[in-house]
């Protein structure tokens, strides 16, 4: 039995203890907002919030996580889908296919909470996320937009 | 809940009608049963439009959302004929099993080729012209007037001389009953109020808040999860496996063999699936190929290039004639490599199969061919199977034409009656089991005059056919005409050049790795061969780019009107900053005329900086300017990841590129400065999807030609040592 706060719930999880965080998730939590894209920490589709950091999920054996920290995911984000990230996203209707977004939109989150200006350099350093629809233009735009307004 | 097959335009009822839903809606309903229960009434008020009390239109897509934003323009379409509100528009896929069931009633489910508008237009506008009519009439009879005497707008309706009004809501069960109106007369685009603006897309909310549900998220009551392993060299069989070395590791239920050339562990969860099958030791006979590599390959084709015997696809004037008599002869040979499509979400199906019926939840670029590979894995008539799609994770053409992954799951599923199977390809699997970008090389020969005028050119196209592979059927005498792309006579892919002798010709060449539909196909190389070369021969007759093709493009308004919208915005009479070269490109393609106009560096022969991109598209109609624009960005990552990082190379049989890590892609920091102008100039309807793809790599490569006197001729320019910065 493996103990988890997953966005602010006390969790109990009957899983492997190599489980990767990210299926733990998905399959035993039923959050499939958190997406598999590669599984070896590439292409950050899977980006959730440890204690405020990003963590690639797929490869984040569950044993490995601190007791007591908190994980939050996409659905945990904001209360109402209005974090100024997604509120950002829906103005520039950001998603293309929206496959990669929830893992770009906690990457970015992040990235604003512990600057809330960031330079175009520090946006191009923290989002290394891929995406293959291509909406790299937008997704720089939405976080300039969104940088400014209350996190 | 939608899935019934009898259903009468009466007793239509629709539950879960947002977006996207095709979970929830298949979930409960019986294939063949009556219609389940749901909250409210709703009315079809025609195969396209149903509307509700509380006046919500349900606008049905036939077509399918992988991010092109085909769902958000055709539902414009329609609601600018049906004149509703347009803040109370959702949508729903109906499903392939009903389009059967009610003689493809709305028409054909294939996106693919850039066709989602361009070739459903007229009957969505149609539909949804006929539906306000019906309401119209509704109205009408109610308040004992003529129709004519009625105007509709934002689902309202008033009847003129009295002031009367009603809501579509109001008398959509009464216009359910009424026949459909003969004949419909469409608006003229110039008249749109909902269609051609830049509304946004209908479908962004639920992908910010992760509640978008893509079939990898699909979990059904009871649902086994499946992971696949297919025989890593194309060809190659299934021997055997030693079970009993996995099959009592947790969660493992089942462990299928899937046709002759692939093992599925079946568990509780995936990750148990996926770790039970990497534990699995699997024997396989790796057939014919297992020797066959890239090197191979390149070789045969550089073969090709000088064979005799090649299809023609295009011949004007005496081509022998004019490269004998020129004054100035180059020539040049290019290659494009195998790419993976790289879907963000891996390919996947669920399917529960019983004896009577197959279910299959899956995105799919052709919910109907979805459903024929359906039928024939679960060896059930199609009229007892059914799809329901989901919006997909990308498809770029790996879910058109192919369903293997649907064929697969079913086939698990049989093995399993009454339990549904979801199946995941890991990475790796997506990656290696793919159907690739075509192999091709070209020789390209030109003939200048004393002037410096094209006189004649000759392209030798080598290599691989998508056709013979995929859709042998539609071959013309051996040939196959769709490698043409861009360099036929006339069409949608018609050469922009006015050149007065030509030979276009294919020596092919089909190498065992199985090609397939990338975003843009044939056009991808094509362009870069003729553009680049164009480029090549400009410089040959020490003439300026845009001046060489302006000259070849004299005959082709459009083409060179694009052209020019891209050289003005680029500042083309002005000189670059130093360092910095611009190069061109210019192509129709999908029905669209395309360019590119792109501003480059290169540093220590290996460091390369895409400043800038100006893209142009004259789409003829532009739907939703705004998508337009979505899809002329995303192209160039799309394009310059092909340029700068994409290959698969084969050795000993198999794509030795297996995830991310080895099989790059553009990421964010690497993304170029685009601007887009979308001009359309009325009168045609062309595709938006795919064009732009063909002209982002050769305009990057002729504008590395400028900056750095460096010709590259091959793709991926990772090979001659550049990365972008």
């Amino acid at each position: 039995m493996v103990k988890l706060n997953v966005n602010g719930e006390a969790v109990d999880l009957d899983v492997e203890e190599d489980t990767p965080l990210l299926w733990a998730l998905r399959e035993h939590l039923d959050l499939t907002g958190t997406k598999y894209g590669c599984g070896i920490a590439q292409c950050g589709a899977c980006a959730v919030h440890i204690d405020g950091e990003v963590v690639l999920s797929c490869a984040l054996p569950i044993d490995s996580i601190p007791k007591g920290a908190k994980i939050v995911t996409i659905e945990g984000l904001s209360p109402k889908g209005d974090h100024p990230i997604q509120k950002a996203w829906v103005e520039l209707d950001v998603p293309q296919c929206g496959y990669c977004q929830p893992g770009i939109i906690m990457t970015a989150a992040a990235l604003l909470a512990k600057n809330p200006k960031p330079s175009d350099a520090e946006i191009d350093e923290a989002i290394t996320n891929i995406c293959r629809c291509g909406t790299y233009a937008r997704i720089r735009q939405g976080i300039h937009r969104a940088a400014g307004r209350r996190v | 809940m939608t899935h019934t097959h009898d259903i009468t335009r009466r007793n239509f009822i629709v539950g879960t009608a947002a977006a996207g839903a095709g979970l929830t809606l298949g979930f409960y309903a019986p294939l063949g049963g009556t219609a389940p229960l749901a909250a409210e009434q709703a009315h079809e008020v025609n195969a396209w439009v149903v509307v509700k009390p509380d006046d919500t239109v349900v606008i049905r897509i036939a077509r399918s959302e992988m991010g092109q934003g085909t769902l958000t323009g055709l539902a414009q379409l329609v609601a600018e004929e049906l004149e509703c509100d347009w803040s109370k528009v959702t949508t729903e896929y109906p499903t392939p099993g009903q389009n059967l069931a009610r003689g493809r009633v709305w028409g054909s489910f294939f996106t693919t080729g850039s066709r989602g508008i361009r070739g459903s237009h007229e009957y969505v506008r149609q539909g949804g012209a006929a539906a306000r009519q019906l309401l119209i009439e509704a109205a009408a009879i109610r308040w004992k007037a003529e129709p004519a005497e009625c105007q509709t707008a934002a689902s309202v309706i008033t009847h003129v001389p009295t002031g009367r009004t009603t809501t579509y809501g109001a008398v959509a069960g009464e216009a359910a009953d009424l026949a459909a109106p003969f004949d419909v007369a469409l608006k003229d685009p110039k008249d749109w109020k909902i269609a051609g603006k830049p509304l946004p897309r209908l479908d962004t909310a639920d992908k910010v808040t992760g509640k978008q549900v893509y079939g990898t998220d699909i979990n059904l009551p009871g649902m086994l999860n499946a992971a696949i392993k297919a025989c890593p060299v194309f060809g190659g069989t299934l021997k055997n496996y030693d079970e009993a070395k996995v099959s009592r590791m947790p969660g493992v239920r089942k462990i299928v063999p899937v046709g002759d050339d692939a093992v599925a562990v079946v568990a509780d969860t995936w990750w148990r699936a996926q770790k039970a099958l990497d534990a699995l030791p699997v024997t396989w006979d790796f057939g014919p190929n297992a020797k066959a590599s890239s090197t191979d390959s390149a070789q045969t084709l550089r073969q090709g290039l000088e064979a005799k015997d090649a299809y023609i696809g295009n011949r004007a004037g005496d081509i022998d004639a004019a490269l004998a008599n020129a004054a100035t002869r180059v020539e040049a040979d290019y290659a494009y490599p195998h790419q993976a499509h790289a879907t963000m979400e891996p390919m996947n199906a669920t399917a529960l199969w019983t004896k009577n019926k197959c279910e299959v939840w899956c995105p799919t670029q052709s919910g109907e061919a979805a459903l024929a590979a359906t039928a024939r894995a679960a060896g059930l008539p199609r009229s007892r199977c059914d799809v329901y799609k989901l919006h997909l994770g990308g498809g770029f053409g790996r879910r058109g034409a192919f369903h293997d992954f649907v064929e697969q799951a079913v086939t698990i599923a049989k093995e399993l009656p009454g339990t549904p199977v979801k199946l995941i390809w890991s990475r790796e699997e997506d990656m290696t089991h793919d159907h690739y970008h075509p192999l091709t090389q070209a020789r390209l020969v030109g003939a200048l005059d004393e002037n410096g005028d094209l006189t004649g050119l000759r392209v030798r196209i080598s290599g691989q056919s998508i056709i013979a592979s995929v859709m042998p059927g539609r071959m013309s005498s051996g040939a196959d005409m769709f490698v043409f792309q861009c360099l036929a006579k006339g069409g949608d892919h018609a050469i922009s050049y006015d050149i007065p002798n030509l030979l276009f010709d294919h020596a092919m060449h089909n190498p065992h790795v199985p090609p397939g539909f990338w975003r843009g196909v044939n056009a991808n190389q094509n362009v870069v061969y003729m553009e680049c070369f164009i480029d090549e021969l400009a410089h040959a007759a020490g003439k300026d780019p845009l001046a060489f093709r302006r000259k070849l493009l004299s005959k082709n308004p459009k083409s060179l009107a694009v052209l020019d919208a891209v050289a003005e915005r680029a500042g083309w009479d002005k000189p670059a900053q130093a360092g910095v070269g611009r190069g061109l490109a210019v192509c129709k393609a999908y029905g669209s005329y395309v360019a590119a106009c792109a501003e480059v560096s290169l540093k220590d022969t290996r460091d390369l900086k895409i400043h800038r991109i100006v893209a142009a598209t004259d789409p003829g109609v532009a739907v939703n300017p705004r998508q337009i624009e979505m899809q002329m960005e995303g192209s160039f990552v799309y394009g310059l990841s092909a340029l700068l990082y994409g290959e698969c190379t084969v050795k000993e049989g198999r794509i030795e590129q297996q995830n991310f890590d080895s099989y790059e892609v553009m990421r964010l920091a690497e993304m170029p400065q685009v601007e887009t102008i979308v001009m359309p100039s009325g009168g045609f309807w062309g595709g938006v999807g795919e064009p732009t793809i063909a002209v982002a790599a050769p305009a990057v490569l002729n504008a590395i030609f400028a900056a750095s006197g460096k010709r590259f001729r091959q793709v991926p320019l990772k090979n001659a040592g550049l990365r972008p910065t």
